[in-house]
């Protein structure tokens, strides 16, 4: 089982992240359970979602206490010690973050990948959510599923030419982090 | 159909499987999705009903109420505070007989607000004469939101069925949706003796007096009792038709011999259901999931608990100045039994505190820890020594 844990702000779309990364792995055959954590329901407050992808039914609904994986839609976020509570060993990090993943690593102390989530969405899509570049991201590091996986996801809530740039956004985001570099952890 | 679904979204679709006349709600959280999703497939063509947009719980409740009487297949839902304004009907509809379906997106009560899970909401309505069915996951959610109709239209009691807000509402899983023909013949279209009709005037919920008040409690006594089979029977031919069971009254999984139980309702069991094999702990257990919490099942409790020598029993509620609801209960019926296990009530995840799998070894050795009740994850240095 992989368990993934996505730390973002109310409003950038933690909760969809989280829902379109299980609908991706349930398009594969693969059981899938996402679920978030809200705060306070409102815009800015920070939002926990988590989801987890296994072979088998998924009974435990307890929260990811320790994941494999961290996806952060707000590098503030990794100023809150909680962000990484919990973080397997030889985990992996992945930040939205305009910095390279070199500088941003130096400045966080631990391997992080950084992807310019919310720019490469404005540009591609005309609005700074950076969900789905995340996950493209995410997949490609991790390889356990195919990107076309997401795109199918998508189909689900997106038509026609939105639909289009939403798959654009997914090989942009893709093309920019080295593929299979957390295939080992994802796999272990 | 094998569908990746949030829970919420399941059950709008399993009930709008199931074609009900009315639908009325008012929104709270964690329900809201629910009604807004019901609100969604009326507004794509997808379920013909008349939607009622109401101005509050009790008006949700009243709607439902009255449109089951004039003989339409009625549905409602609420959380938290939204059942406690509902109280006076919902106690008014069961005590008219009338068969409504009413899904409680579970949540704890204020003050102080908060909005997360427990059962406050469904415990504090326990007497309102009302079947109440607990589920443990989506699947379930969506397999009772089906049989409660069925069930209720059998009975002509009411149903609620209980689901952990946020925990299964806003979860999103892996689950099987029944195709509209299934779930037809299951289901056949609603015709209500006691429809009120201009033609044969007859007048519901009218004063009854010392004379009689008496006997109309006795009866409605005896219809939840009878309930009993009506929701095997519900369960039974579900199983036939989709080869799915949501386990009838309550179920038991774990060792035969083992000597300790666990009984718990809702989505904690699923949790607990992992946990006894990732993390077994090294005494054999049993694990018990009520799913009926009224009627009370006694006899088929008795019947589990025969040779335990221990019960833990998990509330996710507390009476306060007494301890768990479900244990007090539970309690109340083994005593019939010549050898009873030893009752330990425990409450757990109150407000929506994460209830992890490593609570189950704990849970084991609660017989050793717990003579009477106790808020088992409590964080004592978050209290006053004084209130310990």
């Amino acid at each position: 089982m992989i368990e993934v844990r996505i730390h973002g702000r109310g409003g950038q779309g933690n909760v969809v992240a989280a829902y379109l990364l299980a609908t991706a792995a349930f398009e594969t055959g693969r059981h899938c359970q996402a679920f978030p954590s809200f705060g306070a329901e409102r815009r800015g407050a920070p939002v926990t979602a988590f989801v987890r992808i296994a072979d088998v039914p998924i009974r435990r609904r307890c929260q990811v206490a320790e994941p494999a994986f961290l996806v952060v839609q707000d590098s503030g976020l990794l100023h809150i010690p909680a962000t990484v509570d919990g973080l397997k060993p030889g985990g992996g990090v992945l930040v939205n973050s305009p910095l390279s993943s070199a500088d941003l690593s130096a400045e966080c102390g631990r391997p992080t990948i950084a992807l310019p989530a919310t720019a490469l969405a404005r540009d591609i899509i005309g609005k700074p959510m950076p969900n789905v570049a995340l996950l493209a991201a995410f997949l490609t590091l991790t390889g356990i599923l195919p990107t076309e996986a997401l795109a199918k996801a998508l189909a689900h809530r997106f038509k026609g030419d939105m639909l289009e740039r939403n798959t654009k956004l997914i090989e942009a985001a893709a093309a920019l982090v080295p593929a299979g570099a957390w295939r080992e952890t994802a796999h272990a | 159909m094998l569908e990746a679904l949030e829970g919420s979204q399941a059950i709008a679709r399993a009930v709008a499987l199931c074609r009900p006349g009315v639908v009325a709600a008012y929104p709270i959280t964690p329900q809201t999705h629910i009604v807004e999703n019901l609100s969604k497939l009326v507004a794509d063509g997808r379920l013909e009903t008349e939607l009622v947009s109401v101005e509050s719980e009790f008006s949700a409740a009243s709607v439902a109420l009255g449109a089951s009487a004039a003989g339409s297949r009625a549905y409602t839902a609420s959380s938290s505070q939204g059942i406690l304004l509902m109280a006076e009907v919902l106690f008014n509809i069961s005590g008219m007989r009338l068969p409504v379906v009413l899904t409680c997106a579970n949540r704890a009560l204020g003050a102080p607000i908060n909005i997360w899970n427990d059962h406050a909401d469904s415990m504090a309505v326990r007497d309102c004469g009302w079947i109440q069915l607990h589920c443990a996951n989506n699947q379930e959610a969506v397999d009772t939101s089906i049989q409660a109709f069925r069930i209720a239209e059998a009975t002509e009691l009411p149903v609620m069925v209980c689901v952990d807000g946020f925990v299964l509402t806003h979860t999103l899983e892996t689950l099987e949706m029944p195709d509209q023909k299934l779930v037809d013949a299951y289901l056949p279209p609603f015709r209500f003796s006691r429809m009120l009709d201009p033609k044969h005037p007859l007048s519901l919920g009218t004063l009854v007096g010392p004379e009689y008040f008496a006997e109309t409690r006795q009866a409605h006594h005896r219809a939840l009792l009878d309930s009993v089979g009506a929701i095997l029977e519900a369960d039974r031919a579900w199983q036939a038709a989709t080869g799915r069971s949501c386990g009838g009254l309550l179920t038991v999984e774990g060792p035969e011999d083992a000597r300790i139980g666990v009984l718990a309702m809702g989505s904690l069991v699923s949790t607990f259901e992992e946990a006894m094999e990732v993390l077994p702990g090294r005494k054999k257990a049993k694990l018990i999931k009520l799913r009926a919490f009224r009627p009370f099942p006694d006899e088929a409790l008795r019947h589990v608990c025969e040779g335990l020598t221990d019960l833990v029993v998990v509330d996710r509620a507390i009476s306060t100045g007494f301890g768990g609801v479900l244990g007090g209960e539970v309690r109340s019926a083994l005593l019939e039994m010549k050898k009873a296990p030893k009752v330990h009530n425990v409450a757990l995840g109150l407000g929506g505190r994460d209830v992890p799998m490593e609570m189950w070894p704990r849970l084991l050795a609660v017989p050793k820890e717990v003579e009477g009740f106790r808020i088992l994850d409590l964080d004592p240095a978050k209290l006053e020594p004084a209130d310990l």
